[in-house]
């Protein structure tokens, strides 16, 4: 045992266990977010508990299952129960019920004793709604403009409807939107007139008789979308709750309806692909606790494109002049170490200069400007996607430097001499000979960046991310990217579903969702960089030789 | 040949353009970073400035030689101001010219507005002995005769043509007939009054020396007409038993305390009883020498504070205080006007600012000084005006003060002066040290940037939230540096090439995952089952390293045919499922420990028996995930030192009959050691400015604790938490651009250690 201890062996294995918790923290989170994020997907089975408490009172609770723990006795004591003396531990079910209109919390603790009798009826329903959440239970009946019909006509009654939502989006969103925004633009131009003082009678004339032009579109397409709205509330189903109440649900509000306890696997696998097909596709509803995040994916891809296009350029020239130009100087050693603290500075210190400095101070200026008839409301003075890719971009400068210098360096300086003593000039040699050749590393230096820059909320916090915003950043109206707009970011719905929604317990299983699609996307771009990085290398030891 | 030379130059100057062009790129990542240190350094700066106080628009007053200026005062612009005169005169001055386009053109210095106050009947003789104000535009007017009316000089906005002009007035808020405060209606020669919108509360002394308070209480309101001739109000007349002269009456905003100062002593009374007013405290302070006597005395905003300033030139500050015999009046700080000159000290007046915490006194001398009581700092002496000011007044906004001053060949003078003094509320003191705020028992360090009320006195103290990125980035670096620093010791040494290539990447990829993502399952995933498991949770501590070594021993102890096929450089796979196992066993323990030595449950054991406060989002939760997010850090970059070790160091140490293990620890980690001291330094570096996973994981709740299961604060997440909705330009945003400040240098400093470190390292290897 002492010569066991002396030999070190316990030394090395203690230290080998760093390397196994390490392991199994990455992967257990990895596997914590995938199980958690993909089961909301799945069409979950929905029961019918038939309750008696302790009083004896029967109830009957529909629900999903949410969640079930098993918790000692003695911290329920103060409930009083009169529970079998020998039991230690207890467990209790957590029941999503929906049916907000009827109770205040959609989810409820069953203690497992107090079931009489569980069931998986056939009939059972969910009803997915544009609001209030979800409502189970039975379908009482189905009433096409007034009539009662048979409840086989569900399923058209559905489709009919959902083509009509369509053509609400449609005209909501695009037509009626462009309307607004070229109303705004009238007025902002006549107010651009009348602080230059170039007011004319003849330009007012114009503006208004533009102006009243849109009008006159807006009231028609207003017109067709009350028509629309009424034929979509034509139709409701009558549906039973699981006290017993009849609801009245109306088409306008029904999304979907789904029997799960009659599907079989195939169908479920099928409705688990359409489901996070929807989720990547739809917009977010009931203050982001349901519904899809894309507008929130379309703001992170089109943040971090426009930061890549800034970032990119200048990291490359840096690492550029870093390794080829720079020479052995005090100098050099200074850029270096700044290198390496613009890597280090927190990033939450990107977040307070890019709001002081580009938002307010750059910003400010440029509404100044170019954009005093918006003012005192701010154009670019307040926080918006081009500030935060602004900050991004320095924020992930030192990546995208010291990926692109590391495959410089590993370019064998024999290839540098061959093309000068060619007779090539050195910025001939770099742009024909270094640079094709050092593409995979800047490519890795972008990608990492991407990665980084995908996954930073904090300074995103101050510059530009918003919960809601009611326009995407790139749309139909000219200039078509709107610079100046607020955006949705993966990361911050995250923070923002999961913290500041009213209802965290309904809004989790959507968070672990968002988290895997962002953890999906992040640790894809790093596998996709540290291949092209691994590649390159062969690559070059294929040179060396 | 031509078209070859021309190509050459064009050549030449491509390529020495080339070369410009990418050291101007190159150089502006050194711009960068000093940009981000000026601006940050560029919005903090104001906020350590002292005040500065700028004569701006002097007036010379035409009147009558008798007449004597009583009160001033000036808009919130600063283009209008006014001076009320004794025999009963309002009159307004325009402080700059018109602008073109204006319907009636003005210069500087004309008369505005001209109005006699006292047209009333009931002012049969038109003469005015004081005029008492109360932080706010009422002015109350009592004229030899003992008669007393409200007027409110006021200013509107016309924007006539895009123009804006500033159009003066007055308004009577209990309209212009005399008001009765005394029942016996003698004259006053002291009066004081506060007023809200159902109550206003006089106090004052007649000249047959009763001390009497007389409360007026609206039917409806007093703030719904401007004109006054609809408010009814019911009068209630009461005497104070009081057998002292009085010198000084003041009534708190509020309407809760009379101060009322005989000599040296202050009477406190408590007004809150509409038909009572019981004595509730002296002050008597205590005085430099005998000779010092109390020469003023003045309420600060807020309603809390009293100001006393005596001949000797010092002002003190007292509020109540909550000590063991109940609330008692204390001498909080004091404040000296320096005493160099050798005229008289001797305060004469104290002006309070209407909304925050600075006051200006004046002496005898004409010297005035500025203080701020909060951060206890003198911003200003100097001398306004050479000659005996007549009236003096602070700018609604505070941005400036005017004066009306008679000199010595009775020109009487109107003069406004800007004040620059944005941030008196911020000291280097008062974010360090401990500090009594209003309403506090003691001296203390808080951090509360903002309330719901108007006067609310800013708390902003760093050390709180200093203390907190401390705390968490040590509670971070106690669990991930041994673990990273074991992983990375057995990667870079122990583990076989192979291995090696698989593992150090999935290491590394913990860096990459978003900290949201870290953060929001420690907030929602991990604090919950900590909570539950509290138990389990510190069972690991000792479960983890036993089994490691159980499974070492156990391996030791194998026939040795069985140690061919499981080597030991298996030993990471090895240990995954027993670890996973220890864990699983640990969180079944934990119940049965729970009831059988925690009472059935550990957090109430804690709170209760132990007195242990207990958080869900503690230090704890923090430490193990901000750790999570740390141990990539230090793991990557303490394994690349220990890997490039060189390896005929090794080789000598093995071939001299060294074990591995001690050749490890006598020969590489000493070589690497500079390198896993700035691995350690980095890590400590972004456990600093981590954001998201402390905003998610704690409660945010900015206390002095070392608890581990309490929460804290940081730097960065309080950025994050208020900068959104701080003011720019205003005291909070910069201290919070400090606060960045602070975590830039901070970080700043690791790193470079750190690179400094790292690059001597590189260049000892390659030496060797």
């Amino acid at each position: 045992m002492n010569k066991w201890f002396k030999s070190g062996s316990p030394w090395i294995w203690l230290s080998a266990g760093g390397v196994s918790i390490s392991l199994i923290s990455v992967l257990g989170l990895l596997w914590l977010i995938a199980s958690r994020g993909l089961s909301y997907f799945w069409p979950s089975d929905l029961y019918q508990f038939d309750i008696t408490d302790q009083n004896g009172a029967k109830s009957v609770v529909i629900g999903e299952i949410y969640d079930r723990e098993e918790i000692p006795v003695s911290q329920l004591a103060h409930l009083n129960l009169q529970l079998d003396p020998n039991q230690e531990v207890l467990e209790r079910l957590l029941i999503k019920t929906g049916n907000r209109e009827l109770v205040s919390l959609d989810f409820r603790w069953l203690l497992s004793n107090y079931i009489t009798k569980t069931e998986k009826p056939k009939e059972i329903a969910v009803v997915e709604r544009r609001t209030h959440g979800n409502f189970y239970g039975y379908i009482d009946s189905v009433v096409l403009d007034g009539k009662t019909v048979d409840q086989s006509e569900l399923p058209k009654l559905l489709e009919r409807v959902d083509a009509f939502q369509e053509q609400i989006d449609e005209l909501q969103k695009s037509d009626i939107g462009a309307i607004n925004y070229k109303l705004e633009r009238l007025r902002l131009q006549k107010r651009k007139y009348q602080l230059d003082n170039e007011l004319t009678p003849a330009r007012q004339a114009e503006i208004d008789s533009e102006t009243e032009i849109l009008k006159q579109d807006y009231e028609k397409l207003e017109a067709e979308l009350m028509g629309y709205r009424e034929k979509v509330a034509r139709d409701h189903i009558v549906m039973r709750a699981m006290d017993g109440q009849l609801v009245t649900v109306n088409f306008e509000h029904i999304l979907k309806v789904t029997f799960n306890n009659q599907l079989n696997v195939f169908q479920k696998t099928g409705m688990f692909f359409s489901q996070i097909w929807g989720f990547l596709v739809e917009d977010p509803r009931e203050a982001n606790t349901e519904g899809g995040v894309f507008p929130a994916i379309f703001g992170t891809v089109l943040m971090v494109l426009l930061m890549t296009i800034i970032v990119s350029p200048f990291g490359v020239i840096a690492a550029i002049y870093l390794h080829e130009y720079a020479g052995k100087n005090a100098l050099t050693k200074i850029l270096r170490i700044a290198v390496i603290n613009l890597a280090g500075v927190p990033s939450i210190v990107y977040g307070v200069f890019g709001l002081g400095f580009f938002v307010y101070m750059v910003g400010g200026s440029l509404d100044q400007l170019f954009y005093s008839e918006n003012l005192p409301s701010p154009t670019f003075g307040t926080p918006g996607v081009l500030w935060s890719a602004l900050t991004l971009a320095i924020l992930t400068l030192p990546v995208v430097i010291v990926s692109t210098e590391e495959g410089l360096s590993r370019i064998p300086s024999a290839m540098r001499h061959g093309s000068l003593a060619l007779g090539a000039t050195k910025a001939e040699t770099l742009w024909r000979i270094i640079l094709p050749i050092a593409s995979p590393a800047i490519m890795t230096g972008i990608i990492l960046a991407i990665a980084r820059a995908a996954g930073e909320v904090a300074p995103l916090m101050l510059v530009g991310v918003v919960k809601m915003a009611p326009n995407l950043p790139l749309d139909g109206n000219f200039p078509f990217l709107h610079l100046d707009r607020k955006f949705m970011h993966l990361g911050f719905h995250i923070y923002d579903v999961g913290f500041q929604s009213p209802n965290v317990e309904a809004a989790r299983p959507l968070v672990f969702a968002t988290a895997l699609l962002l953890v999906t996307i992040i640790v894809a771009l790093n596998m996709t960089a540290v291949s092209i990085r691994n590649k390159l290398r062969e690559r070059y030891k294929m040179l060396e030789h | 040949m031509t078209t070859l030379i021309s190509s050459n130059r064009s050549r030449g100057v491509k390529n020495s353009l080339a070369r410009w062009f990418i050291t101007l790129g190159g150089i502006s990542v050194l711009f960068t970073l000093v940009l981000i240190f000026l601006y940050l350094l560029y919005v903090v700066k104001p906020v350590f400035e002292s005040a500065e106080i700028e004569n701006n628009v002097n007036i010379s007053l035409q009147l009558v030689n008798s007449e004597k200026v009583l009160a001033t005062g000036v808009d919130e612009l600063q283009e209008v101001a006014y001076q009320i005169n004794d025999a009963g005169t309002i009159n307004f001055y325009h402080l700059k010219s018109s602008t073109k386009g204006v319907n009636k053109a003005f210069n500087l210095g004309d008369v505005a507005l001209s109005q006699s106050l006292l047209e009333s009947d009931d002012f049969a003789e038109k003469k005015i002995t004081s005029i008492v104000d109360s932080f706010s535009e009422n002015k109350l007017i009592h004229t030899v005769a003992g008669k007393t009316l409200l007027v409110a000089p006021s200013f509107f906005a016309s924007y006539e043509k895009d123009i804006r002009e500033i159009i003066p007035q007055v308004n009577y808020p209990l309209g212009q007939d005399a008001l009765i405060i005394d029942e016996q209606e003698m004259p006053l020669s002291k009066l004081s009054f506060a007023m809200n919108d159902e109550l206003i509360v006089f106090v004052g002394f007649t000249e047959d020396n009763r001390l009497i308070k007389t409360t007026y209480i609206a039917e409806d309101d007093f703030g719904s007409s401007n004109d006054g001739y609809d408010v009814e109000y019911e009068t209630v007349f009461q005497e104070i038993d009081f057998e002292h002269h009085v010198d000084e009456v003041h009534v708190t905003p509020d309407l809760n305390l009379a101060f009322i100062r005989s000599d040296s002593t202050v009477y406190v009374y408590d007004l809150n009883e509409e038909y009572d007013a019981e004595l509730k405290a002296t002050i008597t302070p205590t005085l430099k020498n005998s000779d010092t006597y109390l020469t003023s005395m003045a309420l600060l905003s807020g309603s809390s504070s009293v100001l006393l300033g005596d001949s000797s030139g010092r002002v003190s500050q007292w509020f109540e205080v909550a000590t063991d015999n109940g609330r008692q009046f204390k001498q909080i700080r004091t404040f000296e006007t320096d005493n160099d000159n050798k005229l008289s000290n001797a305060i004469t007046a104290i002006h309070t600012e209407r909304f925050r915490k600075s006051f200006y006194t004046m002496t005898n001398s004409g010297l005035v000084n500025v203080f701020y009581t909060t951060s206890d700092a003198h911003l200003w002496q100097g001398q306004l005006v050479n000659a005996a000011t007549e009236a003096f007044a602070i700018a609604p906004r505070s941005n400036g003060l005017i004066t009306v001053s008679k000199d010595s060949a009775n020109n009487i003078n109107l003069q406004t002066f800007s004040v620059t003094n944005e941030h008196p509320e911020v000291t280097w003191q008062a974010l360090w040290q401990e500090v009594w705020y209003e309403g506090y028992p003691e001296p203390d360090y808080v951090w509360q940037s903002t309330s719901g009320s108007d006067d609310f006195e800013g708390k902003f103290s760093l050390v709180p939230i200093s203390f907190g990125t401390v705390k968490a980035a040590l509670y971070a670096m106690l669990f991930a540096v041994p673990i990273a620093l074991t992983a990375a010791i057995y990667t870079a040494y122990f583990m076989t090439p192979a291995m090696r290539k698989k593992v150090k990447p999935t290491i590394e990829m913990m860096e990459a995952l978003p900290t949201v993502i870290l953060g929001f399952l420690a907030g929602l995933w991990l604090a919950p089952i900590m909570e539950e498991y509290l138990p389990a949770i510190f069972l690991l501590f000792f479960f983890l390293p036993l089994a490691t070594l159980i499974t070492a021993f156990a391996w030791h102890n194998l026939p040795n045919e069985w140690k061919e096929k499981i080597p030991e450089t298996l030993a990471p796979l090895l240990l995954i499922p027993v670890l996973v196992l220890a864990i699983y066993l640990a969180f079944s323990l934990s119940g049965v420990l729970e009831s059988t030595l925690f009472q059935g449950d550990m957090r109430q054991y804690l709170t209760n028996d132990l007195g242990i406060d207990f958080d869900q989002r503690n230090a704890l939760v923090v430490g193990l995930a901000m750790g999570f997010a740390v141990i990539p850090t230090i793991f990557s970059m303490a394994e690349d030192a220990i890997f490039s070790v060189p390896s005929h160091l090794t080789s000598g140490s093995l071939a001299l009959g060294a074990t591995q293990w001690q050749t490890l620890a006598k020969v590489v980690l000493l070589t690497a050691s500079p390198g896993i001291f700035s691995a350690v330094m980095m890590g400590l570096g972004r456990a600093v400015g981590e954001t998201m996973i402390v905003l998610m994981a704690t409660g945010n709740t900015p206390i002095l604790d070392w608890s581990i299961f309490q929460g804290m604060r940081t730097l960065a997440a309080n950025i994050a938490v208020e900068m959104p909705e701080s003011e720019v330009g205003s005291s909070h945003y910069r201290i919070l651009f400090l606060a960045a400040f602070v975590l830039f240098i901070f970080t700043f400093i690791f790193n470079t250690i750190a690179e400094f470190v790292r690059q001597r390292l590189r260049e000892k290897y390659s030496s060797m």
